[in-house]
């Protein structure tokens, strides 16, 4: 009953984070190049896809506090490392110039696949094999849950 | 709806997925860590990870199905363009464990010192990027 109910909660996530997606305007790689492009004519409004984010998910955080434990688990799965090293900061170069060439992020480019373009198509399965890619590197292993609690 | 408004509403529905995962199962609603955990051997998470995904594909039917329209994707980068930055964006997001979900409206929304480095640094990156693409080399 539990693990039901746990995929009928990840359902619902996806759920909304494709249709916020959709809505806010993330999903068209023109737009973001635009807010990218601080020099040229700059386009701030996807400003406010993070920071709505942001707010909400804050909130979230916060309930979380008082909850003590999610409903559906044991406990909270949340990352507790504080230090900032190189492979942080070299992971998050590599993906910036990814995200700068054609301005499709993980999210927006997975949530366009239904949209059947065969550009889309072509970023992710080659951002799929980055990601296998990766784990094929020698002495790399996800840091996803690393640390719990 | 206005230019700002849009954003704003998507960002928000962005951030409930954000809670309703977080309460719901205590898990990060990162989609390059979603995404990558089901590529390696572990098949623990395996399920929600998948029922995350199609929830994910299915978004923008929903919002097909209330606009009368799909989401607007416009994009004129070259195969070997996309596949370049396809394999940059997978690789440095497993690399930097995270990407603009995790990091971006998780991370920052915890204050976490690695997240918060994190996103200042792909920002930067990816505007430096668009400048020298967009008005560095002489196009």
């Amino acid at each position: 009953m539990t693990g039901a109910l746990r995929l009928a909660v990840a359902l619902l996530a996806g759920l909304l984070f494709g249709l916020g997606l959709a809505i806010s305007g993330m999903m068209d790689p023109a737009k973001v190049l635009g807010f990218l492009d601080v020099a040229g004519p700059w386009d701030p409004s996807l400003a406010f896809v993070l920071g709505g984010a942001v707010g909400v998910s804050a909130l979230g955080y916060v309930m979380a506090a008082w909850m003590g434990k999610p409903a559906t688990a044991p406990r909270f799965d949340i990352p507790t490392t504080r230090t900032v090293d190189a492979r942080l900061v070299g992971g998050a170069t590599l993906f910036g110039i990814g995200w700068g060439l054609v301005g499709l992020c993980p999210g927006p480019a997975l949530a366009a696949l239904t949209l059947g373009l065969p550009s889309i198509g072509v970023f992710v399965v080659a951002m799929l094999a980055g990601m296998v890619l990766f784990r094929l590197t020698p002495g790399m292993t996800p840091r996803t849950g690393e640390v719990r609690r | 709806m206005s230019a700002f408004l849009s954003p704003l509403v998507g960002g928000l529905l962005i951030g409930a997925s954000a809670v309703v995962l977080l309460l719901g199962n205590g898990r990060i609603a990162g989609i390059s860590g979603i995404a990558g955990g089901l590529l390696g051997p572990s098949r623990r998470d395996t399920l929600w990870r998948g029922a995350f995904l199609v929830g994910l594909l299915l978004g923008p039917i929903l919002y097909r199905m209330q606009a009368g329209h799909w989401p607007e994707v416009r994009m004129e980068a070259s195969w070997p363009m996309l596949i370049a930055a396809g394999l940059l964006v997978g690789y440095g997001t497993r690399l930097g464990s995270g990407c603009t979900s995790g990091h971006g409206v998780c991370g920052i929304a915890r204050l976490s010192p690695r997240s918060i480095t994190a996103v200042a640094v792909f920002m930067v990156v990816a505007a430096v990027t668009v400048f020298i693409v967009r008005h560095g080399i002489g196009t």
